[in-house]
This record gives C-alpha cells, sequence and structure tokens, in this order.
C-alpha cells in the first residue's frame, strides 16, 4: 500500500514521469487500436465477436519475422502479412465463420474461441515457445529533461504505420464501393441483399480485411516489441475492451479508445505494479461494460 | 420402463462404486471424470436450463480450492508463514487435523463460493447473451490475475497442501469416492430440481426473459439463486480438486480459464444442453476424446482439441441429446422439439 502511495506520489513530484507514460501509453496504444480495429468491423458489419482476435495478430507477426529470418527487409514483412492474413482470413471464414453469422452470438464467441487455441498451439509448434523480435537496429531517441524520455525510432514508425494504416481504412469505408457495400449490410444485411448486395462476399471480404489489418499489426508488433504464442489473448482482451468502449463500426472511436487503453494502462502498471497489466486490462474491460450498461439504462434497455 | 428404471440406476450406483477396482490403473483418471461430469452439470444449470452461457464458472473452481486450502491450513498454522515455506519441512499435519481441516475447508468452499457467485451475479446478470459470456470471462481471468499476486496465499507459486495421510493408493480410492458422492448427489439434486417450479421459472427466463418479468417472475432472484447454487457445487469440487493435486498455483490449475474452463462447456454442447443426461454423457466422451488425444497425437493434442471445440460448436451444436431427439423423438415422451430458429432462410 506504502509503494502505491509512493508511486502516486512520484506521478506529482516529478511531472516528466507522466509524459513518459503517456507516450510509452500511445506507442503501445495505437498498434492495440490497430488490432481491435478489424473487430470493430466484424462486430458491427456481421455480429461475430471473433476471440481469435490476437492469434491472428501474433501469427501475421510470425509471417514477418520467418521473412526477416531469411533476408527480407521488415518493411516488406508488413504488406507480406497483411496478404497472409488476408489468406487465412479468408480460409477460416468459409470454413468455420460462415456458419456460425445467422446463429446466437454465444455461439461465434465458442467457435472463435476454440480457433484461437488452434491458432495458438499451431504457432507454438511452428515456432517454439521462445519470446521472438525482429531487431532493426534503430537508434532510440532521448528526449525531454535529461533526456528522460526514450522514444525507439522503431516503435516511431510502428506508430506512424499503424495510424496511416488507420486513416487509409477509413477512406476506404468512406470511398470506395466495397466500402459502401458493407456499410450497407452493417445497417441492414436483408434490405442489402434485397438491393443486390452480395452479403455473403461481403461478410468475407469484411473477415479477410480484419485477418488482414491485425497480420499487419502483428508485423509492426515484432519490430518494436515482443511476440510469444500465447501472447494472442492479452490483444484480444484488449481488442474487446476498445470495441466495446469505442462502440460497434466506429472506427475513429476505435483509434481514440485504442490510445486512451494504452494510456491508461502504463498508469495502472506505474501505480500497482508490472504484475497487476493484464489484471488492470481486463478490470477495465468490465468498467467498460458496466458503463456502457449504465449508459444502456438511461433508455430502460439491457445490454444485449 | 417403470420397472426397468430403478434397475438402470441401481446397476448404475453399482458400477460407480466398483469402477476404481475393474479399471484400478485409471482411478486418477477416473475421479478426474467425475469432476468434468460435475463441471458440465452445474454449468448447464445456468448454460442450458437458464440461457446465461458463463465463461467464468471456472473462478468458482479457483476460489474453491484457495479457500479448502487456506481454511484446512489455517486451523493449525498461519497461513502467510505455511505459504511462504512453500510446504518446507517443519509443517506437519496429523490425519485428524487434515481431515478436519479438509472438512471445514470444502464446506466453506461451497458456501463462500455461493456467495461470491451472488454478489458477482448482481452485477453480472445485468448483462445479456454474449456480454454475460465476456463479462464472466474476464471476471475469472481477472481473478486468477489478482490472486496470483497476491503473496499471503503464495503469490504465482500456489499453494502446497499436505498429502493425504496413508496409503498412496487408499488416497486415489478416497478421491474418486469423495468426488463420486458428490456427482450422485448433485445427479439426484438436479432430478429432483429440474421438476420443481423453480426450474419452470429459470426456463423461462432462458426462452423469454422479458416475458418471464411481465409474468411476475423476479427474475434477478431466480438467476441469482441458480448461479448460488451451481457455484456450491463448482466450489466443493474445486476444494476436493485442491487437495487431491497436493500443489496447485493460480493461472494454470486453479483459474484455468482457457483449459477446465472452456472445457466444461463444450462437455455440455457435445452431450446436449438443457436436459438432465446431456451433460454426463459429453464429459465421458469429451473425456474419453481428450485421453485418447493426449495419449497418441504427441504435441498435436491441443491442435485437436481446439478442432474438436471447433466442430462440436459449428456443426453439431445440439449434442448427442438433441440429435438423438430429432431422430428418435419417442424415447423422449411428450417432450416437444423445437428446432433452432435460422433467421433470414426459408424453411427447409
Amino acid at each position: 500500500m506504502d509503494q502505491i502511495i509512493g508511486n502516486i506520489g512520484l506521478l506529482f513530484e516529478f511531472p516528466v514521469v507522466n509524459l513518459k507514460i503517456i507516450i510509452d501509453g500511445i506507442m503501445i496504444g495505437a498498434l492495440f487500436a490497430l488490432s481491435a480495429y478489424g473487430l470493430a468491423l466484424v462486430w458491427g458489419v456481421m455480429n461475430v465477436k471473433n476471440l481469435a482476435q490476437g492469434d491472428f495478430v501474433i501469427a501475421g507477426g510470425y509471417v514477418a519475422w520467418s521473412m526477416a529470418n531469411v533476408g527480407i527487409h521488415p518493411f516488406i514483412g508488413i504488406p507480406a502479412a497483411f496478404v497472409v492474413m488476408w489468406g487465412i482470413g479468408w480460409l477460416t471464414y468459409k470454413l468455420v465463420i460462415k456458419r456460425v453469422i445467422e446463429r446466437d452470438l454465444f455461439t461465434s464467441l465458442l467457435a472463435t474461441f476454440g480457433l484461437a487455441i488452434m491458432f495458438a498451439q499451431i504457432l507454438n509448434l511452428m515456432f517454439g515457445s521462445d519470446t521472438q523480435s525482429i531487431d532493426l537496429g534503430y537508434a532510440t531517441l532521448h528526449l525531454g529533461p535529461g533526456g528522460f524520455i526514450d522514444v525507439p525510432i522503431s516503435k516511431l514508425i510502428g506508430v506512424v504505420v499503424a495510424l496511416s494504416l488507420a486513416f487509409g481504412v477509413i477512406l476506404f469505408m468512406k470511398r470506395s464501393r466495397m466500402g459502401q457495400a458493407i456499410r450497407a449490410t452493417a445497417q441492414d444485411a436483408r434490405a442489402a441483399r434485397v438491393l443486390g448486395i452480395d452479403t455473403d462476399k461481403v461478410y468475407a471480404f469484411t473477415f479477410s480485411l480484419n485477418s488482414a489489418i491485425c497480420g499487419a499489426a502483428g508485423a509492426i508488433i515484432v519490430m518494436a516489441w515482443v511476440i510469444q504464442p500465447f501472447y494472442g489473448i492479452t490483444y484480444s482482451v484488449r481488442a474487446f475492451v476498445i470495441v466495446t468502449a469505442a462502440g460497434l463500426g466506429n472506427l475513429p472511436g476505435v483509434i481514440a479508445a485504442g490510445l486512451g487503453i494504452g494510456a491508461l494502462e502504463q498508469y495502472g502498471a506505474h501505480i500497482f505494479g508490472i504484475g497487476y497489466q493484464q489484471a488492470i486490462a481486463v478490470l477495465l474491460l468490465l468498467l467498460v461494460l458496466f458503463i456502457r450498461l449504465l449508459q444502456q439504462r438511461r433508455n430502460r434497455q439491457v445490454l444485449q | 420402463m417403470t420397472v426397468l428404471r430403478p434397475v438402470f440406476y441401481l446397476a448404475l450406483l453399482a458400477f460407480i462404486i466398483a469402477a476404481p477396482f475393474l479399471l484400478p490403473d485409471f482411478r486418477t483418471q477416473l475421479a478426474t471424470l467425475w469432476l468434468f461430469i460435475i463441471l458440465a452439470m452445474t454449468w448447464d444449470m445456468t448454460g442450458g436450463q437458464m440461457g446465461y452461457n458463463s465463461l467464468g464458472n471456472i473462478l468458482f473452481y479457483g476460489a474453491g480450492m484457495y479457500i479448502a486450502a487456506v481454511v484446512g491450513i489455517s486451523i493449525v498454522y498461519d497461513v502467510g508463514e505455511y505459504t511462504n515455506a512453500f510446504g518446507g519441512g517443519t509443517y506437519k499435519f496429523t490425519p485428524t487435523q487434515y481431515f478436519i481441516g479438509m472438512g471445514l475447508g470444502l464446506l466453506l468452499a461451497g458456501v463462500l463460493s455461493a456467495a461470491i457467485a451472488w454478489i458477482m451475479g448482481y452485477l453480472l446478470f445485468q448483462f445479456r447473451g454474449p456480454y454475460f459470456a465476456i463479462g464472466t470471462l474476464g471476471a475469472a481471468i481477472a481473478a486468477g490475475e489478482l490472486v496470483s499476486n497476491w503473496e499471503w496465499v503464495g503469490g504465482g507459486q500456489g499453494i502446497a497442501l499436505p498429502v493425504y495421510p496413508g496409503d498412496f493408493d487408499v488416497g486415489k480410492l478416497f478421491f474418486y469416492y469423495l468426488f463420486a458422492v458428490m456427482g450422485v448427489i448433485l445427479f439426484i439434486f438436479l432430478r429432483w430440481f429440474y421438476t420443481t417450479r423453480f426450474a419452470a421459472a429459470i426456463n423461462a427466463i432462458r426462452d423469454d426473459e422479458e416475458k418471464a418479468e411481465a409474468m411476475g417472475i423476479h427474475t434477478l432472484r431466480y438467476k441469482l439463486t441458480t448461479w448460488a447454487i451451481a457455484a456450491f457445487f463448482v466450489g466443493i469440487a474445486g476444494g476436493i480438486s485442491g487437495y487431491q493435486l497436493i500443489h496447485f498455483e493460480p493461472l494454470e490449475t486453479a483459474f484455468q480459464t482457457i483449459n477446465l474452463g472452456i472445457f466444461m462447456v463444450v462437455c455440455v454442447l457435445l452431450g446436449g444442453k438443457g436436459t438432465l443426461w446431456g451433460p454426463i454423457i459429453g464429459a465421458i466422451l469429451f473425456h474419453v476424446v481428450k485421453e485418447v488425444t493426449w495419449n497418441y497425437l504427441l504435441g498435436w493434442q491441443w491442435v485437436a482439441l481446439g478442432a474438436l471445440i471447433v466442430v462440436t460448436v459449428v456443426y453439431f451444436q445440439d449434442g448427442l441429446m438433441g440429435w438423438l431427439a430429432s431422430k428418435k423423438p419417442e424415447w423422449f415422451g411428450e417432450r416437444v422439439i423445437t428446432k433452432p430458429d435460422v433467421a433470414g432462410e426459408p424453411a427447409e
């Protein structure tokens, strides 16, 4: 308890610590936002809650990692992971997701949970359970008074790539024909079908896009952080927190929520200790659910 | 049928009593099978009969394990010092201390787990459908993480309990019969419970909660009571498991969200949701498949298990009982068979 109070005191005594925590939080938060990005679409468009979200991220990371191992530059690994995970997402859709869309929501939750176990274990068998990362060999910037705030350039690049990809997807959803079809299907699938939209194609596209974005996020994560076959659940939990907080299909909201949750989590880890980081992420999920519930209460509705 | 039924139950009871002697090499396996049956039957109380699919029932298993262990230790030693020494040699238990500690521990494990369910239910039962599943899953993960940071109960290292005083093989039989007695009591209880008005009310909640409420059913009270009863049994089962395992730690054993926490759901789905026998048959089926894959698919067992979950959920969700009910409706007497509504598709 004394330690917790001490940690809080530190925040007021040295305001620069706050800045460091927030910058750290935003950097990881951008990646959380990117991994939640596709979930917001999948959840909003086809009402599937994908618990294998984090495992797609990790799988994308391994794609980039194995390419870097044979000497291909990691920056090429990002589009490569995007393409490979697009294919895996499409296959997953055809084999499993297609059959759970029209079923009750618990079915999709449980089916993707099974998928998550399979993905994590296959990655574990293929790549072993060690943590892996790609060392880009870039320098670390020291900012602020006395160079107190470390900003590794690799993380900075990761954030920039993540955010530009995120804005690219927003533009795509607004401008392109497919984006319009996706939004129309999200509003009313039956009406979209009546108007000649092939909703099955839209669903397949949405799910593949989700998986591809996750793959790209993973390729960025492996450059600036580390991956391990069983880290998927951490990204899944965060993705759920972010999407629940932002609302379904609200892409700018997802970015904001992602950055916010990244920062909040860093604060939590600073105050309570690093051992509580996972617990804090999960408790944030419950907190967000309750806040949503209270909002629904005002309209005398239940969270459904 | 009416003549055959008591004969069938008596034969079954005889088999349950004789099983560890018929299959002496599988005593621990059989005890684990009972654990699966108990967890599946209790999961079905809320999941199958009440329509609230919890992914966090494992929380009561972990809580029961810790409560039983802490109570069992605390009647003799200081818990903080005991867990600090991590089963060091100086802490001895006489058989009397062991059994009194375990008995008290199991009782409190059940009662306190039920209390936890009741309190958590006030918040969690505000959620419907998948949000309830996510909320309970989150609660279970959070509980595991918090306990693994709690040094007083051993932190991430967990607790090492005293070994069963007496012969090793007798110990195995003891835990088998402990689980078996509990399973049989649970079965008899549920057999009666599902015929009561109370069960009719929770079935009404499953079918349409708004209408049930409009009919004057105090839904929250029914939901809390049902979950608390389920948690009572899960807590005791967790406590027994703790003493059987001797050593357990928070994340992989006690609050094993992605293993046992999901297995119990899959057991129920395999056997058939919302039936008395479904969870039992499903648990037996699942346990056999799991053990076979564990032995013959070195390394790939988890992949096979994940695939089993996906296939069960996607292609075979009505389970064995549901399949039987659609093939042989006459076996189920006057049961009304309803097919799941497939929205947006024309009837075949």
